[in-house]
């Protein structure tokens, strides 16, 4: 089998990917490699064919494929090694990657491996919703490579599920191409994306069905109907005519080579296990992006690749301690969902407590909408805390204190008090 | 010319047989008759090969423990189905997984109906069969639930690949000589003595015998050829739930549960693929076609699969779908012959035809020998290799010029697509070419590939995944 070496393999050419190649690349590390399934690097934004993105990094409005060919284009200037149409089939201990491209197999050894491989939408299956399997069920992910990527229309008439910033994305994608979807329902008594896109369905002609449910699905070959549940299921099911179905959002993380690694999962955000500094359980091996945290902007994860790439050259540098003790954060309210990072790295005497630290904080999501108290303590001590009034689905933010505080921890846990209005 | 197009016109000219119907049967037919030298026609009504009952199955290669006992038709067919495909699996390059099951006892009583099923086995002529107890169980199964007090063991029962191993039969018959016709309905037909003349929506047939294999619509194929049917079509769906592959290493054996007078229960397997199955459900009901799932039964087949496999419920699922089974108002199998009008049914072919397909064909092919009909067999036959895509096969992602991959998360290269969409037994549908290839059939269920496979497929398929943008 061929086997090469370089200094950092980054699998996955998404925001965080491109971000964390080029942050590398421009520190004067030799050797970036960046590696990327899709025939092409960008990522989502690629196949988002609408504004906005890139206020963050180029100061300005631009298209998802315009934001993309942007990253790529920045990458390549400052030397990083792009190779696309490479698979990854499996991550190893020893900082080793076996991979795929049409000319076989191939092994690539690093210094230090990132996963940025992002996140995807829950497709049909794993919502277990009744009905046939007809032609015209998609992802908002499939839809808009489809129209952008390949200029194809699966239907006329979809139906959309969920409210999410993607599920408005997916209708813009849709009136962009002249498909009238025939309504966007939503489970919920409120749309989960801001308040505000509730505004949007009605100004493209599309209804928008708040405490409504996809009950089934009908149609031999093709989509011909659906059947869906209103008022919470309390009114009488109705039938509406489409002729194809977007599942939209319910973002997971992508983290199949993870699941069969050695590498430690979080369960319950479903990606990698990091510390601080945005360190696996394996010290050779970061990730970041949205793999970690199902789902942010594509500039949220820009910023994050750019950040992990600080730690990662301190780590290169020998100056982020490789055997250092860790402490995990406990999580235990059933209002959080999951937290990253999910533990702190305490650095022995001889290292530097100054390294930077990729994550300065904790990144929050909630399970239900909830008001009340977030915290981070050490026993009945509490190290950080905030008051919150936060919608289920958004980024919580909570700062983590310097680690010279947290050095000194016994334990750590991340609590949730609600607020006495709610208790009642 | 083996597979006559929907652009070509039918051949005027007396076949030896034909078949009625492309499942798992017709197709183990079609290879049995042709290796023997008839020369055999299939004809199908849909777009593709196991569009009907033999779609969705366990793909659970049988040993015929729990089967009705000898002199049975299903038995004697299990049997003979289940040591051909042991013999000729590796010359048509057809996957074998010989994980062994388990039958699980839960409660006292089941444990001691294990014994009965351990008679029944050895009467089965299974006779490695054996009990053992829980901390044997355990150790073989650690993942399982700590509440199991013992099981049978059964070390024969395997799992193969539901969709290639038809496809190989058909292949086989097809590079040996037999003709395949889809999308071609029967409408009707009539014996003048000697010869059947068939109608068909694509035109007129003729033929020296004729073969029932139409699985859900035995009975109607019969009522339209012999005006009489001994059984009654009782469409019995199954539902199924298959976990994402990193569940894979939770369970080694098939987990069966002590089966009751109705139904052999819920199994949690692996599947060749690497992935792991729960179910199936089993619901009567009136439509044939009607292979639609249910939020609430999936919903109670995952949660039976985590009572039984604890571990089960941190992994994914990656698919839902459903089987019919072509079931009937008998226990055994209606395999009958019509000799006075050169007709056969293979009928009422409930849940084991894939492992008994084999043995079926040579069953019925043995009694046509023993009728007087001889023909003049090829000593030596065409043995095609189908394309490895199970979890232990040689993949072609791992080879040099595959075209890179397309579908990622079951690996599936441009080339295999290709080869398939070009190949001889092209897919019908999108259906097919996933069934031919798992592109599309992993967890993200199309969000990576679809757009990808609508620009492969395009003109390539019987129908058309999406269109052209204007």
């Amino acid at each position: 089998m061929k086997t090469s070496h370089c200094r950092v393999a980054i699998v996955g050419a998404g925001p965080s990917g491109l971000a964390l190649a080029s942050e590398l690349a421009s520190a004067g590390i030799d050797g970036v490699v960046l590696l990327e399934r899709e025939s092409k690097a960008g990522g989502i934004p690629r196949h988002c064919g609408h504004s906005p993105y890139g206020m963050r990094e180029f100061r300005r409005i631009l298209g998802g494929p315009e934001y993309a060919r942007r990253l790529v284009a920045r990458a390549l200037r400052h030397g990083v090694v792009l190779r696309t149409a490479v698979t990854i089939t499996e991550i190893e201990a020893g900082g080793s990657l076996r991979l795929s491209s049409a000319a076989g197999m191939e092994r690539l050894h690093a210094d230090r491996i990132v996963l940025c491989t992002g996140n995807r939408e829950t497709p049909r299956a794993p919502r277990l919703v009744s009905g046939s399997r007809a032609l015209g069920i998609v992802t908002t992910g499939a839809l808009q490579s489809m129209l952008y990527l390949k200029r194809r229309l699966p239907f006329k008439r979809p139906l959309i599920v969920g409210s999410e910033l993607v599920s408005f994305s997916a209708l813009l994608t849709c009136r962009h191409a002249g498909i009238k979807p025939i309504a966007m329902i939503e489970a919920r008594s409120q749309v989960t994306a801001w308040r505000l896109a509730s505004l949007l369905p009605p100004l493209l002609g599309t209804r928008l069905c708040l405490n409504t449910s996809l009950r089934e699905i009908h149609g031999d070959e093709r989509v011909r109907a659906v059947n869906v549940d209103v008022d919470r299921g309390a009114g009488a099911p109705m039938t509406l005519d489409c002729d194809g179905v977007v599942f939209s959002g319910c973002f997971v993380s992508e983290s199949s080579l993870v699941r069969v690694s050695h590498l430690e999962l979080d369960p319950a955000s479903g990606g990698p296990s990091i510390d601080q500094y945005g360190r696996c359980s394996d010290p050779d091996y970061f990730s970041c992006g949205n793999q970690l945290h199902p789902v942010d902007t594509a500039g949220w994860c820009w910023a994050e690749g750019r950040d992990t790439a600080a730690s990662l050259v301190a780590s290169l540098d020998g100056r982020l301690d490789a055997a250092g003790r860790s402490l995990a954060i406990k999580g235990t309210s059933p209002v959080i969902r999951y937290f990253t990072p999910q533990r702190i790295t305490m650095m022995e005497p001889g290292y530097s407590n100054k390294a930077p630290a990729a994550h300065r904080q904790l990144q929050v999501r909630l399970a239900r909408d909830a008001r009340g108290r977030l915290s981070l303590r050490d026993g009945a001590h509490e190290l950080s805390g905030r008051n919150i009034s936060a919608r289920r689905e958004r980024r919580v933010l909570l700062p983590l204190p310097p680690l010279a505080r947290l050095q000194q921890c016994q334990s750590l846990s991340l609590e949730f008090e609600p607020a006495q209005a709610e208790q009642r | 010319m083996p597979e006559f197009f929907t652009s070509d016109s039918l051949p005027a000219d007396v076949f030896d047989v034909v078949i009625i119907g492309a499942g798992v049967v017709g197709c183990a037919m079609a290879r049995r008759f042709t290796l023997e030298g008839a020369r055999t026609l299939v004809i199908e009504k849909s777009m593709d090969l196991l569009d009907g009952a033999s779609k969705g199955n366990s793909a659970i290669l049988h040993t015929g423990f729990d089967a009705p006992p000898p002199g049975s038709q299903e038995h004697g067919c299990l049997v003979d189905g289940y040591h051909e495909y042991r013999e000729i699996h590796a010359r048509l390059n057809l996957p074998l997984l010989e994980c062994g099951a388990l039958v699980l006892a839960w409660s006292g009583e089941e444990a001691e109906r294990l014994h009965m099923l351990r008679q029944n086995a050895h009467r089965n002529g299974v006779t490695s069969a054996h009990i053992i107890d829980a901390k044997q169980v355990r150790r073989r199964e650690p993942e399982l639930a700590d509440s199991v007090l013992a099981a049978l063991e059964i070390p024969g029962e395997s799992i193969i690949d539901p969709w290639s191993a038809p496809y190989a039969y058909m292949l086989q018959a097809l590079q040996n000589g037999a003709s395949l016709a889809r999308q071609c309905a029967l409408v009707g037909g009539r014996f003048d003595g000697e010869t059947w003349l068939l109608e068909t929506s694509r035109g007129k047939l003729r033929s020296r015998l004729v073969i029932n294999c139409a699985g859900l619509y035995g009975d109607r194929v019969n009522q339209l050829l012999v005006s009489e049917s001994d059984f009654e079509i009782r469409p019995r769906k199954g539902q199924f739930v298959v976990f994402d592959k990193s569940a894979r290493p939770l369970l080694r054996s098939i987990l069966l549960p002590v089966p009751t007078e109705i139904t052999k229960g819920i199994v949690v397997c692996p599947t060749i693929f690497g992935n792991v199955l729960v179910g199936p459900t089993a619901e009567e009901q009136d439509s044939r076609s009607d292979a639609s799932v249910d939020a609430q039964e999936l919903q109670a087949l995952v949660d039976r699969g985590a009572q039984i496999l604890p571990a089960l419920s941190r992994h994914g699922v990656t698919a839902t779908y459903a089987g019919i089974r072509p079931a009937s108002e008998h226990k055994d199998y209606q395999i009958k012959w019509y000799p006075g009008q050169r007709y056969c049914c293979v009928g009422g072919i409930r849940s084991t035809g894939l492992s008994a397909a084999l043995g079926i064909a040579s069953r019925v092919h043995g009694e046509y020998r023993d009728q007087g009909n001889r023909h003049a067999a090829p000593g030596k036959y065409v043995w095609p290799q189908v394309a490895g895509i199970a979890e232990t096969a040689k993949r072609d992602w791992q080879e040099p010029g595959n075209d890179g991959i397309v579908c990622h998360c079951e690996l599936v290269t441009r080339r295999e697509i290709n080869q398939a969409l070009d190949g001889p037994l092209a897919p019908g549908g999108l259906a097919g070419l996933k069934r031919r290839t798992r592109a599309g059939m992993g967890r993200c269920q199309g969000f990576y590939c679809s757009a990808e496979l609508c620009e492969l497929t395009e003109g390539r398929l019987s129908q058309s995944l999406a269109v052209a943008r204007k």
